[in-house]
């Protein structure tokens, strides 16, 4: 998909608007059916049968409520700033999209291969938080003004571990381009991050010695405990259960989604999904190795292309069921985890792995 | 009669590296686009519904929602300072994760002196971070 930037000129920018659109299509059909599997495992862990009508096991179900979110009336309220309220499911959704332009989905497939993808997505996600923010205003109602509160601080506070995490991945592979960092992974399952205390520990470091090992095996520790920290910090950014409070029904009914209906309300929901996958992806781009096997490097990119896509299911998976199994945090704890135990650990993190590829090289 | 002939050549090939934009910046291209093209997407969405769901307004339904009373006061109300604490917070750190960045990047390269001096800096901020939190700024209870 680099064709785009090759071929500059009218050609270049046709065939390269076409590869968008289909990466588009992707998105929102994978988006269909991930929806569809959410609710499913959700019913199944509650011992339900879940979404079974529409279509063989319920397969069309979101389609089917595609079209009804459609045919619904887009209800206004009186007391709303028009524009804002118009304008704020419009830009989460194009902050949504736009974050997947710079995530490599198989090897050379890739929107805009950028050198500097890490820092392109953070602040893609760090924008986010304006569509909430913009939709809570103007939609000059309490419940949503409270939502759009909670979820701003949550979002933001947890974007800073989220970072930090970030860091210690760039501290190993020295690149903040998303295909670098995938390839620094190529050689099996020991050799990702999340796992890189086994490479570590059979390679050693360049200078043979033990403490140098031992170090390696610290840091891939380290590096597992970053991805657990990802991970929880993922389902907070995206306002995942069990960190859903903005939208926690008992309190604040729907949080900054109350006054929205129909076709805003789903592009709100687009959003947040659209978000939870690319969350997904990015845990499976940073830590698990990309489009590459467990046993080896990864060069067709339609084979890439399937690993990196089951990878993500796996990941959507893990979400999934902490969705069915966790209650809900505690506001005054969800900010105590974010900020006293996330954020210095992760900042430790960065410390310690900063040293081991300082004194020892990467 | 050669030399004329170079001489605008050159100029020719100088105009366009003028109008050329660097290759770097072409990366960002396909975004443009795709920023476009999911506007346009969300606005059919929006349209679709506009133009195939009825519309029927009325006092009750466009009152903002408030569990059936109607609203007390206006919603723009007073917040907690804390939200505000926090988002100082984020501002704080958020910059100090950009400006880690080069020096995370080159770490093999700067050696053990440049990874002493990000922890200088590192050390700094914790430092503040450590007086917030004895401050009480983290506090939620």
């Amino acid at each position: 998909m680099q064709g785009l930037v090759a071929d500059f000129g009218p050609w270049g920018v046709l065939w390269g608007t076409l590869q968008i659109l289909g990466v588009m299509v992707m998105l929102l059909l994978t988006l269909a059916f991930i929806l569809l599997f959410d609710r499913k495992v959700w019913a199944a862990v509650q011992m339900r049968k879940g979404p079974n009508v529409v279509g063989p096991f319920g397969l069309f179900q979101s389609f089917a409520d595609f079209l009804k979110f459609v045919f619904k009336e887009i209800v206004i309220p009186a007391g709303a700033n028009k524009t804002v309220f118009i304008l704020a499911p419009l830009l989460t959704l194009v902050l949504a999209f736009v974050a997947w332009a710079v995530v490599p989905i198989a090897p050379g497939w890739v929107i805009s291969d950028m050198n500097v993808g890490i820092l392109y997505i953070l602040a893609m996600s760090s924008l986010g938080v304006y569509g909430i923010i913009m939709g809570g205003w103007a939609s000059n109602s309490k419940y949503p003004f409270l939502g759009s509160l909670r979820s701003a601080a949550q979002m933001v506070s947890y974007e800073v571990s989220i970072g930090f995490v970030l860091i210690t991945v760039l501290l190993l592979v020295g690149s903040l381009n998303l295909t670098t960092i995938v390839n620094h992974q190529q050689a099996g399952i020991w050799d990702w991050h999340a796992f890189s205390f086994l490479g570590n520990a059979i390679n050693g470091t360049e200078d043979g010695s033990l403490f140098g090992r031992l170090f390696g095996v610290v840091v891939g520790l380290i590096m597992f405990a970053m991805l657990i920290i990802f991970f929880i910090s993922a389902l907070a950014e995206t306002n995942r259960p069990p960190f859903d409070l903005p939208e926690a029904e008992s309190e604040l009914v729907a949080g900054y989604q109350v006054e929205y209906s129909s076709t805003p309300y789903l592009l709100f929901m687009i959003g947040e999904y659209l978000n939870i996958v690319l969350m997904c992806a990015m845990i499976a781009i940073l830590f698990l190795g990309g489009w590459h096997l467990p046993w080896g490097a990864v060069e067709d990119p339609f084979l890439g292309f399937l690993v990196l896509y089951i990878k993500i299911w796996l990941v959507f998976f893990m979400f999934a069921m902490v969705k069915a199994i966790v209650p809900r945090y505690r506001y005054d704890q969800l900010m105590r985890l974010g900020w006293k135990i996330f954020l210095p650990t992760s900042l430790a993190a960065v410390a310690v792995i900063g040293g081991y590829v300082a004194y020892f090289g990467r | 009669m050669a030399e004329p002939n170079v001489a605008a050549a050159a100029e020719v090939a100088r105009t366009l590296e003028a109008v050329t934009p660097p290759g770097f910046l072409l990366d960002y291209l396909p975004v443009v686009i795709f920023i476009v093209l999911s506007a346009a997407i969300g606005i059919a969405f929006m349209l679709a519904s506009w133009l195939f769901a009825p519309s029927s307004p009325d006092p009750e339904k466009t009152s903002a929602y408030e569990c059936g009373f109607n609203a007390f006061d206006d919603a723009r109300m007073k917040f907690d300072v804390r939200f505000y604490l926090v988002a100082i917070l984020f501002i704080i750190f958020d910059l100090e994760i950009a400006l880690l960045i080069p020096g995370v990047i080159e770490m093999d390269a700067i050696g053990p002196f440049g990874y002493w001096s990000i922890m200088t800096f590192l050390a700094v901020l914790t430092v503040g971070f450590i007086y917030e939190w004895k401050k009480g700024a983290l506090e939620w209870e």
